[in-house]
């Protein structure tokens, strides 16, 4: 359907604004006449990704963690995987060898934040339920933001829990280093085949629960079949948080990355 | 699910954009690979826009399917398993994703205000 302009000299016109490229281009006092007529259209490029401010930010992030020597690591899984167990063990594990930090994101509760208290490492909470509506995911701006309340000169690793979710965390960047994810034997073997993005994004996936294996009808082989699937090149290590069956490989596989980190400048 | 904050972002794009016009339209390109649901995408921005100076702006998605170019044999794959992103010619993995990642605010409608000449 056009719209029609009816110019100074008399001509009229119609134009297709269904034209992806179609740019009217008329200066301010060359509308021509359009009395008697409806408003008119008109199409103004803009070509903007909507992730630009989120990936600017990001960038920013990563830049302040660089400038204190700070490695990150963004930790996914759906709610309940074991991610903050992982974390309050990996936090004993750590402590008087690493300085580690916590970034706790969740869209309620300060539960997970109270439970890695006392281990030494300081950890500060996002609820994105401040927002409007509970975001499902951490994006840029809000890990700016608990950047600033964490010293991070004194830090070496950084986790940032997000939020409990297989699909949103995996398309924001939020300034870290490496993505990490947990899945546990609990969660079934066709996971990676129904959140492909989110098994895509990540280089090392921590098979979880595996003291739950006995009592499960949980093909391993299986699962790590799929993962290959959506992501032949991702680190696959077998855990259990609750034994620490396995964590061994997970905490040499961390000291290996901030070996391999540079130093600030 | 996070459609209402892409919303929020697309918000932002438009209404700088239109400079203090009314908008009619906002396109918007989201590739396949994206994880957008595109009813959700436009019922949330019914939910933001009313009440405010987008209020009645349309929302105009463009889909673009995903286009994967072989590093192997170079061909040009359109109709590729999603799931593995392999070559639909050779199977190699060795892929580079030419289309299907965009998530865009390519082009906005806004309304001419009406001018009378003598």
């Amino acid at each position: 359907m056009g719209r029609f302009h009816r110019h100074a000299d008399g001509t009229v016109h119609a134009h297709d604004h269904d034209h992806p490229g179609h740019v009217h281009d008329h200066a301010d006092d060359d509308h021509g006449d359009h009395s008697g007529y409806a408003t008119a259209s008109e199409r103004i490029q803009v070509l903007e990704r909507i992730f630009d401010e989120n990936d600017a930010a990001a960038d920013a992030n990563r830049r302040s963690l660089d400038a204190a020597g700070v490695v990150a690591i963004n930790l996914m899984s759906s709610p309940g995987s074991g991610k903050t167990a992982v974390l309050e063990r990996t936090l004993a594990e750590l402590r008087g060898r690493i300085r580690a930090g916590v970034i706790e994101g969740d869209i309620e509760t300060g539960l997970d934040a109270e439970r890695l208290s006392g281990l030494d490492a300081p950890v500060t909470q996002i609820n994105t339920a401040a927002g409007w509506g509970g975001e499902c995911h951490l994006d840029a701006p809000m890990v700016a933001g608990a950047l600033h309340r964490l010293e991070l000169d004194g830090l070496e690793l950084l986790f940032i829990e997000n939020v409990g979710n297989l699909v949103c965390p995996a398309e924001f960047d939020v300034g870290a280093h490496h993505r990490v994810m947990i899945c546990s034997v609990t969660e079934g073997e066709d996971k990676p085949l129904k959140y492909p993005v989110m098994f895509r994004a990540v280089e090392l996936v921590l098979i979880n629960k595996l003291d739950l294996l006995p009592h499960l009808d949980y093909d391993l082989a299986l699962f790590e079949h799929n993962l290959a699937e959506v992501n032949p090149d991702a680190t696959v290590l077998r855990v259990s948080a609750r034994t620490g069956e396995g964590l061994e490989q997970w905490y040499g596989w961390l000291l290996d990355l901030l070996r391999a980190a540079p130093t600030p400048a | 699910m996070h459609e209402l904050s892409l919303c929020r972002r697309i918000f932002a794009i438009a209404d700088r954009a239109r400079g203090g016009r009314t908008v009619e339209t906002v396109h918007v390109q989201i590739g396949q690979l994206r994880q957008v649901v595109p009813t959700t995408l436009a019922h949330c921005w019914r939910l933001l826009t009313v009440e405010t100076v987008l209020d009645g702006a349309g929302l105009e998605i463009e889909h673009v399917p995903v286009e994967l170019r072989c590093k192997a044999c170079g061909a040009l794959s359109t109709d590729s398993d999603l799931l593995a992103l392999a070559c639909g010619n050779c199977g190699s993995r060795q892929v580079a994703i030419e289309r299907g990642e965009e998530l865009n605010v390519t082009a906005i409608e806004v309304r001419v205000p009406e001018t009378v000449h003598g």
